[in-house]
């Protein structure tokens, strides 16, 4: 028997393209609805200062996180870095005169921050970077901008669960070796811990009624209640239990840029661009903005 | 070392779980890997048919898919048990396959003129099998068995990934607080399965000469 192959061949070239084309089609959805912020046109800074380096040089460097839905994420669709951190960045790039398109976005990871700020690798860290002594050692922080803190993921319908004070017999799931799975254990032994390798694990069993609750800080979990995947199903109870405030990582000893960002902060405060740009992002499931936190203008 | 003394009490209850999750995996397999083995041998064809289907697929599927199976398939069927229950099920289905496999080699190697001479005393085929060809399959296969409930010990480390705190999951966690006790910490792990298999392969061996005297 003849086999027909060039038929088989056309049979597949058309699937693909079908394929092709119907991926093609997701793309419009991915559209990040973040607020337009207009670059100042006309910016005066000290001379010497940072700002003005910035300023005349025309691009920062940014370090943020790639991998964390909601606050800095690179998703398989846009190849550009979006979220909470990334929109912060973007603000104060526009105070200093910069175009969105001349920042310079470096991937940070949590273990390589101080490094990347004291090797000069990146201007300032805007990455889930919680602001403590041990780290003001190497480095300075404005802000805080945000201030995240342990909390738990239910189910929608769930109204047996309004903080960690009702964990009593729940099973509540966090990752293997991580923090929060250890503050369970030792804050709440009425619980029932259940341990994952991922936090789409937990959410998984969450999801299938298997546990009760998910636990982390409270910003990775509204990124998993804002995913449309998940839409409707989930609440963030909103009872923290415990304080990660994010800070503006900046170079040890540069008061004045520090003031400078620090003033950035306050101002976006007051005119609302901070709630927008809140609303925008991790704000996409409903969650209302909170109120922003004072910055610290530590000595 | 006094970090792993101190934490003593963890590792052993971690080492309770492994052999609870090993004796519930590996009681319930002795049971239907012999069914299976019976469906497997037995005069009806459709559940010969049933019986090489299941060992077909499940002893040529790796353990961990069959955990992510019964962990996170099984609720998506609104079938809801704890992480435990889970565990001992994907063991047993696993393990069974291999029973199955045992038995029927077992059985297979029941000389055909016994089944002949029990046929021809007019016994029944659920008979033949209890009285003439199980006790002789099993007393030949007790060194199989053996190898099979050994690897059982040790395939129960797996559930370290679907949240059952057995031995391994301690070490996990003990690791994962102390950095520097690694070491002591695997070699007493490993000491603590080794403790568990070796026990098991003198409890096989005692009984491999008891029936092998009866012969």
């Amino acid at each position: 028997m003849k086999f027909p192959i060039r038929r088989l061949v056309l049979l597949f070239a058309v699937l693909a393209l079908v394929l092709a084309a119907g991926c093609g089609d997701d793309d419009g959805n991915g559209e990040s609805r973040a607020p337009e912020v207009t670059v100042e046109e006309e910016v005066e800074f000290p001379a010497g200062s940072t700002m003005a380096e910035l300023a005349d040089a025309g691009t920062i460097r940014i370090g943020t996180k790639f991998d964390q839905p909601g606050l800095g994420n690179i998703s398989l669709e846009t190849d550009e870095p979006e979220g909470f951190d990334v929109e912060i960045g973007k603000l104060i790039a526009s105070k200093l005169g910069i175009d969105e398109d001349d920042i310079e976005f470096i991937e940070t990871i949590s273990a390589n921050r101080e490094a990347f700020i004291t090797g000069d690798r990146v201007d300032i860290v805007i990455a889930t970077y919680t602001i403590n002594d041990e780290r003001k050692q190497q480095v300075d922080f404005a802000g805080p901008y945000y201030v995240a803190g342990q909390d738990l993921l239910v189910r929608e319908d769930d109204d047996s669960i309004n903080g960690p004070d009702d964990l009593a017999g729940k099973r509540v799931c966090a990752v293997t070796g991580s923090t929060p799975i250890a503050r369970i254990r030792t804050s709440y032994p009425e619980a029932e811990p259940v341990e994952f390798e991922t936090y789409t694990e937990c959410v998984d069993q969450l999801e299938a009624g298997q546990i009760d609750a998910v636990s982390t800080d409270d910003i990775i979990l509204a990124g998993y209640a804002a995913d449309p995947k998940y839409e409707g199903k989930f609440r963030v109870v909103g009872e923290v239990f415990s304080t990660e405030p994010y800070g503006i990582g900046l170079p040890k000893g540069d008061t004045e840029f520090r003031n400078f960002l620090n003033d950035v902060l306050e101002d976006a405060y007051e005119d609302g661009t901070w709630e927008e740009i809140f609303d925008a992002t991790l704000g996409a499931s409903g969650e209302t903005a909170p109120e922003p936190p004072p910055v610290d203008r530590y000595p | 070392m006094d970090f792993v003394w101190d934490q003593r009490e963890l590792i052993l209850e971690g080492f309770w779980r492994t052999i609870q999750l090993a004796a519930l995996a590996g009681g319930l397999s002795l049971v239907f890997g012999t069914l299976l083995a019976v469906m497997r041998v037995c005069p009806i064809p459709p559940l010969r048919w049933a019986g090489a289907t299941y060992v077909t697929v499940v002893r040529n599927t790796p353990l961990t898919l069959v955990f992510i199976f019964s962990t996170f398939g099984l609720p998506r069927l609104e079938i809801r048990f704890s992480f435990f229950v889970f565990a001992v099920v994907a063991l047993t289905v696993y393990t069974s396959s291999f029973v199955c496999e045992a038995v029927r080699s077992g059985i297979n190697s029941v000389a055909s003129g016994e089944i002949e001479a029990a046929r021809a005393i007019g016994l029944p085929f659920r008979q033949t099998l209890s009285l003439v060809v199980l006790p002789q399959a099993f007393r030949a296969i007790v060194p199989l068995l053996s190898s099979v409930f050994i690897a059982l010990t040790k395939n129960t480390s797996i559930a370290v990934a679907f949240s059952v705190t057995e031995a391994t999951s301690i070490l996990r966690r003990l690791q994962n607080q102390d950095a520097s006790a690694t070491f002591p910490l695997l070699i007493v792990t490993a000491a603590g399965y080794l403790v568990i298999t070796l026990a098991l392969s003198f409890a096989f061996s005692r009984l491999e000469r008891r029936v092998a005297a009866a012969r």
